[in-house]
């Protein structure tokens, strides 16, 4: 076996282990709640035998071990359970949910490595003077503002004041019902692209922005940093300083053979910073009213829905394992020099 | 020092500040009674004036008087949740680190399980699961932060375990205890206290998510997060509603953060010497 092939093994290995671990962690926890799921799922009329009647079709009336070996049984058939609060099986819930916080996540980090680099580059090539300033202003304030007030802020100035971009939905009410879009994805933007339907596509962009930008604030600014410390490393190295004495011309010194450098550890930051941004999707879905898994997720905690709230972590944390997963082993791929 | 950075003086300075107006809140705040539930119907939702800096809220209370009330939760919030996280991982971390082996595989793989979740959505569901209230949200950002704490105490222990003057004193027969508390906490206790020091300020954001989702303080609470949200419903001509609270939070984050970078520089000299030497 190759030595990466054998990382990828045991980095699996490992990435079950952890789901095994997190399955449990949530199951506990969901077994520890105050409220009675079965007499919240019978209404609040319900007589003492309509409420047995739905402890029994919850499961709730077997012991605790035999209930945490069904759910495992049903896990692996991709069967989450009932949704309290939806009446409908919590897999197809979290297939409505999902895409919706997907689209939204992976627009902000899209922001935030292009934008972050982007920035990065330009602070560490102005190193010392107003742009490297700037930016440095920009990186301290953008990770100590609350993700929730930030949008709200948005909203109000962008949104309401300037009246340049929507403030809340995934895509124009009208445009939805002259245009509909055709789901195949879940994706708003990729089904209107791939179907050719264009006001559809230009909706659900003008209503991702504002959410995106707001989400990937933060992360942006920690990327930007990051960013410049390794640009300003990579362009006091001897290679460089050759590169330059030979006369090349400096664009392509440091967009060639500095920036390429420079880049391959920000990868490590991306899978971070995914987990940050799936985490601030579910304040920032509320302020925009973005159907995800967020407002999914309060609508389940106002309820007490706890097979719709296990859902939501068991696939959040496989989600943002795998994306780490496939983050280090593109690292290992790219970085020679790492030893697995 | 401390002399050279003008951030960490800023930092110092917020952060001394919200503990001063903190422990005398209800001494400084010029409506005392608005800081829980009162209503003024004759002043509701008035704007930003000389009476009322930061406006009034839906129920007529003085916001200014309200979101300075807030600094007491959000402070004490920040402070219990990360000694409780810190005391938590430096426990398992330093056993974990210590003595290796069996009991170092189990802690670290229970450890990763806590932090291949992401931390909101693990906080939220602890929250949720606990039920709303300021005390169950704390415990819920405590669970979710004891992890980040275990793996960095144990790096420190490991790497503190193999210096020299710890094998000397082994040699001449130091015991285990006496080791542990005289050698490998004082040496590993500096990363900690940094980033304590800056997680205060992210455990208060944290605290303020919770309540803006209605699972940390409760109404009528003047928890910086719960007035955002109540504050939300009257966006956006009442903007000082959200905004000032909103500010709050932020300067309290910023003052943490800053005090943190600033400790790290004081405390660690040899990330100092590295840092110079790169920029």
């Amino acid at each position: 076996m190759s030595p990466l092939l054998k990382y990828i093994v045991k980095r699996f290995l490992l990435l079950v282990l952890v789901v095994l671990i997190v399955v449990t962690i949530t199951f506990v926890l969901s077994h520890i709640i105050p409220g009675d799921p079965a007499r919240l799922y019978a209404g609040p009329h319900a007589r003492f035998e309509q409420i047995q009647k739905a402890r029994a079709e919850l499961g709730l009336d077997k012991p605790l071990w035999e209930q945490y070996t069904t759910y495992w049984i049903r896990l692996l058939s991709g069967d989450l359970g009932m949704s309290i609060h939806t009446r409908r099986p919590v897999t197809q819930d979290l297939m409505d949910y999902f895409p919706a916080t997907v689209e939204l996540t992976t627009v902000a980090m899209a922001f935030t490595v292009i934008l972050g680099i982007l920035l990065g580059v330009v602070s560490a090539l102005h190193k010392d003077r107003a742009p490297d300033h700037a930016s440095r202003l920009y990186a301290l304030t953008g990770v100590a503002m609350p993700v929730f007030w930030l949008g709200i802020l948005a909203q109000l100035f962008i949104g309401h004041s300037l009246g340049i971009l929507p403030i809340s939905g995934r895509v124009d009410t009208m445009v939805e019902l002259f245009y509909p879009t055709k789901r195949i994805t879940g994706l708003f933007l990729i089904d209107s692209l791939i179907t050719g339907n264009i006001p559809a596509f230009i909706s659900a962009l003008s209503h991702i922005l504002l959410p995106a930008l707001t989400l990937s604030f933060a992360t942006l600014a920690i990327v930007s940093r990051m960013m410049r410390a390794l640009m300003l490393e990579v362009l006091d190295q001897d290679y460089i300083r050759t590169a330059k004495s030979l006369g090349l011309p400096s664009r392509l010194v440091v967009y060639k053979y500095a920036l390429r450098n420079a880049m391959i550890p920000v990868i490590t930051v991306i899978g971070l910073s995914f987990g940050y941004s799936l985490g601030g999707a579910f304040l920032v879905e509320t302020v925009f009213d973005w159907p995800g898994l967020g407002r999914y997720t309060t609508d389940s905690i106002v309820t007490l829905d706890y097979p719709a709230i296990l859902g939501v972590v068991v696939l959040t944390s496989i989600v943002y394992v795998l994306v780490n997963l496939v983050v280090d082993i593109l690292y290992a791929y790219l970085n020679p020099k790492i030893r697995y | 020092m401390i002399r050279h950075s003008p951030l960490t003086i800023l930092g110092i300075g917020v952060v001394s500040s919200l503990a001063i107006l903190a422990i005398f809140a209800p001494y400084v705040i010029p409506y005392p009674e608005d800081a829980y539930l009162s209503i003024h119907p004759e002043r509701k939702l008035m704007p930003v004036s000389f009476e009322h800096p930061f406006g009034t809220d839906d129920m007529g209370r003085d916001l200014f008087s309200r979101s300075i009330f807030g600094t007491r939760i959000s402070l004490q919030v920040g402070a219990i949740v990360i000694l409780v996280a810190a005391i938590v991982g430096v426990g398992l971390g330093g056993v974990s680190g210590y003595f290796g082996g069996i009991i170092d595989e189990a802690i670290m793989r229970i450890t990763d399980a806590f932090l291949s979740i992401p931390s909101l959505v693990l906080a939220l569901a602890v929250a949720a699961t606990l039920g709303p209230g300021l005390n169950n949200a704390m415990a819920a950002i405590a669970v979710t932060w004891w992890p980040w704490y275990a793996r960095l105490v144990r790096a420190q222990v490991i790497q503190i375990k193999q210096e020299l003057y710890v094998e000397a004193a082994r040699a001449m027969g130091g015991g285990k205890l006496y080791i542990i508390f005289k050698h490998i906490m004082p040496n590993s206790l500096a990363p900690i206290i940094v980033n304590a020091s800056m997680d205060v300020g992210y455990a208060i954001l944290t605290a303020a998510a919770l309540g803006f989702l209605g699972l940390g303080a409760q109404p009528p609470a003047p928890e910086w997060g719960l007035m955002i949200s109540t504050g939300r419903k009257y966006m956006p001509t009442r903007w000082w509603y959200t905004t000032f609270p909103g500010l709050m939070i932020f300067l309290s984050v910023l003052g943490f953060n800053l005090l943190g970078d600033g400790l790290r520089d004081l405390l660690d000299p040899r990330i100092r010497r590295k840092g110079r030497a790169k920029r």
